[in-house]
This record gives structure tokens, sequence and C-alpha cells, in this order.
């Protein structure tokens, strides 16, 4: 039996490879995309345009720029010399928030009285709106707090110091990268299984395969094996990079990681099987893909927390294969998470693969044409 | 899969050099076939209005930038009326559920299981600081880092729940409370930051380019695959005109998924729609021109439909995805990566969309972008249709 299991193995990989130019989409673009992405991915803003209309000659109006200018967040564009410049300059995204400091700044703060400051914000898009808005409000708080302390005026009656576990820095691209390794992973493994089958169907070899004495169960471990193998590899070509080129921290174990990874993949390999049975064209394999690909990706936790999700929406993250893999890879890397802290993830992808592999070589009987 | 016959009925078959009229003729028997075939497969009606409604109803109902209710834990190592007032500061802030923990090591415990994702831990001496003029009284915010953007959008939460707590009690104490620089933030064209606002307008591109280039390339790697295109070039059917009636029944469906996004963003998600509509629909329509330019080039360089798909997933949809703007700021990225985005026409048609629904027709930045679309589909449908003439000799 392993022998005949052997053998379709074999001839799926060949089936896959044979063709350079298959061998090429399989094997390169995972790879730069990992580059580029994880370079691409970050919430963290550098150089955000920004326009200052400064109506205030004083020392204290300079030394607050001076802030803004140092920061690696903020990089200054234009300095605009009237208030009817403003609307244009953010209408034309020439800067992302204009900054404006009243004619009375530098006199209301010698004297004691608040001295305003007003930030204009592109709000066009809302996160990278809130983010640089955070940024230059611990701007000033650190400028209010320097200036007390400086003037000898009593300053707030406490302090708020803020430690991050896990991610010190609040790196981003520490959420991202391990994130992406999952991503891609799915797109590839999703591509090589959930085509096989469609490919004979189309082609009508798979109803010779079903007459020879292969039993479904043996077809099916037959085409699931080359998607596991290139997942594997391609895991752990990803994992690597992801460690040496950009040195994203891996405090747990390989062992629980390959673990993780193992059961994500005979998910992923199941849910790719049973879309491939149901399709009877090729293009209809692709658009199952799609129809599962997009919302997996999306209802991962990938870019945005689940926990912003509506509850029902969350509900159905519960049978989204990426998700546990979401957390498995996070808390592998970031927290050093043994096996025993993820185990509540394990069974949900165990259940997730084998009854999808039940579901896929049921249909591999039943639907004929 | 019979393709070559469609032509049989035309009239001007017998003579190859026919007047206008005849190609009009062949151009229209071609797109009555083209539609009767994506009408017969559902799966491609299915990826040009079924993904939309789809990706629409992720987006606009499940996916949110805005965070609510986070669990955070409060801790105080001297239970007192002071500690507990800043504590009911964080308790009437809707971002927060606050579980109170008896002490630091529980607290940790609950935030390594993430039963909470931030701790605001008070030392014995907080209140004693908090009296005393000549001290400040520290509070300390643990947040677990493994989302950095949620950790500092937690931080950002904490912090407003904190001063706001200040300025309370500052003036229950008959005092005003003062801060020497005044910061006052507007943020205009969404002034509640609701995430969908910009999603959903972002999302249009990354629709349109499923339908114009995933679907263009599938279909069309079909036909290469099968030989039917070869037979198709034999018939009195120039090129153009073949190029023609193959991407305009596409042209339609991209243009039926975007009016079906539009009118999703605007009357079900209440996305303001500031610019005008024929702005929207004219840039649309050249956004979808450009996909439908790459799908097609897709489909020469790939002759295959399995290579076809991966090659269109990796370079027209993700890229859709993530390097256009649509989730992450081009600006922050590294300099050769923003270079790089310069090929991807969705970036142009993000920032078209984004202004265009939120801000209004701004032509500064309509026209530029229009331009670069423009440019980027001549481009691709020039070396497209060299490269058939090329693999035709």
């Amino acid at each position: 039996m392993w022998q005949r299991i052997l053998a379709l193995a074999i001839k799926e990989f060949q089936a896959l490879l044979r063709d350079p130019k298959a061998r090429v989409v399989i094997i390169v673009p995972p790879l730069i995309q990992l580059v580029v992405f994880s370079f691409a991915a970050t919430f963290d803003l550098n150089h955000v345009p920004l326009a200052i209309y400064n109506q205030d000659g004083g020392a204290a109006a300079q030394s607050l720029i001076a802030r803004f200018t140092g920061s690696q967040h903020f990089s200054v564009v234009s300095h605009l010399d009237r208030s009817s410049a403003i609307e244009t300059t953010i209408d034309d995204r020439r800067a992302l928030m204009v900054l404006t400091i009243s004619p009375q700044f530098t006199q209301d703060l010698l004297s004691g009285t608040p001295a305003p400051v007003q930030l204009i914000i592109d709000g066009r898009n809302s996160n990278t709106a809130a983010i640089a808005l955070s940024y230059a409000n611990s701007i000033v708080q650190q400028f209010n707090t320097d200036w007390a302390w400086d003037h000898g005026r009593k300053t707030v009656p406490s302090t708020l110091s803020v430690r991050a576990w896990f991610n010190p820095n609040l790196v981003s691209r520490w959420f991202i990268i391990p994130g992406i390794v999952g991503l891609l992973m799915l797109v590839v493994v999703m591509v090589v299984t959930s085509l096989s089958v469609a490919r004979e169907r189309e082609q009508g070899t798979f109803d010779q395969l079903l007459v020879t004495p292969l039993h479904p169960f043996e077809i099916l471990l037959g085409k699931a094996i080359p998607g596991l193998v290139i997942g594997l590899l391609e895991a752990t070509a990803i994992i690597a990079v992801a460690v040496f080129v950009f040195h994203i921290p891996l405090h747990g174990s390989l062992l629980t990681l390959y673990a993780g990874i193992a059961l994500f993949l005979l998910s992923a390999t199941g849910v790719g099987l049973m879309i491939s049975a149901l399709a009877a064209t090729l293009q209809q394999a692709v658009l199952g893909v799609f129809l599962f690909l997009v919302p997996a990706i999306i209802l991962s936790g990938f870019a945005t927390p689940i926990a912003n999700m509506p509850p029902l929406v969350q509900d159905l993250t519960l049978i989204n294969p990426l998700r546990y893999f979401m957390v498995i890879l996070r808390s592998v890397f970031l927290e050093g998470s043994t096996y025993r802290d993820l185990i509540d993830t394990f069974w949900p992808l165990a259940i997730i693969g084998l009854t999808t592999l039940g579901i896929a070589g049921w249909l591999f009987r039943h639907r004929m044409n | 899969m019979r393709e070559n016959t469609p032509t049989s009925s035309d009239p001007s078959q017998s003579t190859r050099k026919s007047s206008r009229g005849g190609g009009r003729m062949r151009l229209l028997g071609l797109i009555r076939k083209e539609t009767w075939q994506i009408l017969r497969d559902p799966s491609s009606i299915a990826i040009a209005f079924l993904m939309p409604v789809i990706l629409l109803l992720l987006f606009g109902y499940g996916v949110s930038l805005n965070a609510k209710h986070i669990p955070l834990a409060v801790v105080a190592d001297a239970p007192d009326a002071q500690s507990a007032g800043l504590f009911a500061a964080f308790r009437h802030s809707q971002y927060f559920d606050v579980h109170p923990e008896p002490d630091l090591t529980h607290a940790r415990q609950a935030l390594r299981s993430r039963q909470v994702q931030a701790i605001v831990h008070l030392s014995s001496d907080f209140s004693a600081a908090l009296v005393n003029p000549n001290r400040q009284a520290p509070v300390q915010l643990i947040v677990n880092g493994v989302d950095a953007n949620q950790a500092r959008l937690i931080q950002g939460y904490v912090t407003a729940a904190w001063q706001g707590w200040m300025v309370a009690r500052t003036q229950q104490q008959g005092h005003e409370f003062k801060t020497p620089v005044a910061l006052s933030a507007r943020v205009w064209f969404n002034p509640e930051l609701r995430s969908r606002d910009y999603l959903v307008p972002g999302l249009i591109a990354v629709i349109m380019t499923l339908i114009g280039a995933l679907l263009t390339a599938l279909v069309m790697a079909r036909e290469w695959e099968r030989g039917t295109l070869e037979a198709l070039m034999v018939t009195p059917l120039r090129l153009n005109e073949l190029l023609l009636g193959k991407l305009i029944p596409y042209f339609v469906l991209g243009m039926g998924g975007m009016a079906l996004s539009v009118a999703m963003a605007v009357w079900l998600f209440d996305v303001p729609l500031r610019g005008s509509l024929w702005v929207l629909t004219l840039t649309s329509a050249i956004f979808l021109i450009t996909a439908l330019g790459m799908g097609l080039l897709i489909s020469i360089m790939a002759r295959n439909q399995f290579v076809a798909s991966l090659l269109a997933i990796i370079t027209t949809f993700l890229p859709a995805f993530m390097l256009s703007g649509f989730i992450f700021d081009i600006g922050s990225m590294p300099n050769w990566l923003q270079v790089l985005t310069h090929v991807i026409a969705a970036r142009y048609f993000v920032i078209i969309l984004h202004t265009v629904f939120l801000a209004g027709d701004v032509w500064s930045v309509i026209l530029p972008n229009t331009l670069a679309m423009l440019l980027l589909a001549a481009v691709f449908l020039g070396i497209s249709r060299r490269r058939i003439r090329k693999s035709l000799e």
C-alpha cells in the first residue's frame, strides 16, 4: 500500500514540477514576497510629511518645532506663511499634518496661560492619522514636562511609565513577519493541492485514477503529500529568512513551531483537497481557493485584531485554520510559548485537518461526473 | 468547448479586408460569444459579484482597527480611595473592560495567558506621592507588545483616560488644570477616525484588480492552454478586434462589480462620497483597463492556468493589498520599495478613491494619478499585443 502511495506522490511531484515555469512560480515568489511585504507591512510611520504655520517669532516656538524636526517620525516639508495655504497643502496631499502655532505662543507660555497649538490632520487614511496624532501628542507632552521642569512650575501630579512585554520597542515588523510566514504558506499549499485534482478532472485523467487498484484513501494521501512536503520546505526557508535576515527573535523551540506547522499544513491541505474535489474545472478551483483564501486571511488576525470584530464574526473565525496558526507563530516567536501553552490551538487544527481530509476522500468517491 | 465557430454566421467572412461595418459585426459577434461563455460558467460571475459582496461585508462589518472593550487588568499594591478614583476613570472609558486583580503576580499571569492585554499597576507609595505637592505619583502601564500597533493604540487610550483623571482631580480641588502648551487636533475628512471610511473605498481597488487581472488572466490562459485563441486567429478577425472582443465583456463585468461596490459603500456602510460620480466612474474605467492589460500580459507569459493563477495572485492581488497604500502607508516604506510601488496601478487608484470619496474632486491629486494609470495601461496592452504578434510568427 505504501509503495502505491509513494508512486502516486512521485507522479504528483512530477506533474507539478515538470513545467519549468511552474517550478519557478512555486519557489521564487514566496521568498520575494516575504522580503517585499516584510518591509512594506508596518504600521510604524517614518517621515510623516509635516507643514508648519508658525505665527510666533519667539524662541519657545522654535524649540517646539525643533522637537518635530528632530523626530524620525516627522519630516518638515514646508513652512506656510498664511492660513489659506493650509487647505491646499492638505488637499493636495503635500503634507499629512499642519502644525499651527498662534501669534502669542511664547508670550502665553511665559505668562503661564496655556499656549494654543493646533494640528490639522488629513484623515483620508484614518489609521495613519491616528498614529501620527499619537506621535505628535507625545512630542507635545514631553515638551510640556520639560518646560515645566526648566521653569520651576508645578508639573502634573502623576507620571505614566510604559513597558511593553515581548516587544519592548513596539516594532510592528516583529508582529507582521511571523504573520506573513503563515500567509505565504497558506497561499502556496492551497494553490498546489487545490489545483491537483481539478486539473486531472478537467483533463479527464481523474476517472482513470479512480479505476486503478488505488483506494480513495491512498489517492488522498498521494495527492496530499506534495502539498505537505512543499509547504514544509517553504516554511523552513521562510522562517530562516525571518530569523537571519530580519532578526525576528525566535524565543520558543523549533519542535513546538514545527508541530504547529505540521498541524496547520494538514488542515490547509485538507481544505485545498476539499475545494479541489468539489471543482469540476481549474477555474472553479481557483475561484474556490479565492473564496476561501481572502476571508481566511482577513479573519485570521493577520493585520487587524480578532477582538475588534463583531461577536458573530469572531465565532466564524473559529473554523479558520490560519487564525490558530497566527497565534502559534507569534507566541512561539515572540513569547517563547511551549506546546503546553498552545494546546488550545493545536487540537482545533487537528480537527479541521481530519474533517476536511475525510470530506475530500468521500467526495473523491462520490462526486463523479 | 468549441470556440472557433462564432464567426461562421458573419457575412463578411469571405473577404478579409472588409468595411468598417463588417469589423463592427465581427466584433459584436465575438463579444456575444464571449458573453455567453461567461454566463455559462457561473464561476466568472461569482468572481465579479460574489467576491465583492463577501469582501465588502468582511471589511465593512468584520474588520476594524478601532479597538473597544480592551481587557485591562488594574492592580493597586495598597488599594484606597485615591487608586479607586483612577480606576474609575478606566471603568468609565468605553475602550476598556476593567479586570481588577489582587496583586501583580496574578495580573502578570493574566497578561501571559492573553486574558488581558495590558496592566495598570499602582505601587504602594502612589497615594502618598499623589497628595505630596513635591512628588509625582507613579503609574505603571505594562502592555502586551506582540501586536505593536494595537499596543500603541492601548497606550494612547490609557494615556487619555489617565490625563482625564488628572484634569478632573485638579478641578475638584478648585484649581485650574494648566499645561504649558494646549494641543488641539482636528482631523479633516474623517473626524471620528472611522477605519471603515478608508478601508471600504480602498477595497474597491482590490476588488477591481481581482476582476480585471485575475479573472482575465485565468480565462485567457485557458484559451492559450487549449489553443482556442490560435483557432480564433485564423478567422477573419483582426488582432485588435480579437483583443477587444475578449476584453470588453470582462470590462463590463468589472464595471458592474465596481457599481455594486460603490452602492454598498454609500448605502450600506454610509461612507461619504464627496467627489462626483462621473470622476469616480471615469477613473475606475481607466484603472480597469490597466488591470485587464495586466491580466492579459500574465496569461501571455504563463500560457497555462496553473502558472497564470499563481502569477496573478502574486503580481496583482497581493500587491494591491500590501503595496498600494490600502492598509500600509507607502511613505513609511524603505525608499527602494517606494520606487517599486510606482509600477503597481492600484497605488494610484487607492489615492484617487480615498480622495474622491472622503475629500472631493481635488484635481491636483486626481489628474497626475490618472495619467500614471493611463501610462501603465498603455505599457501593459502594448507589450501584450507585441508578444501575441511575435508568438504567431
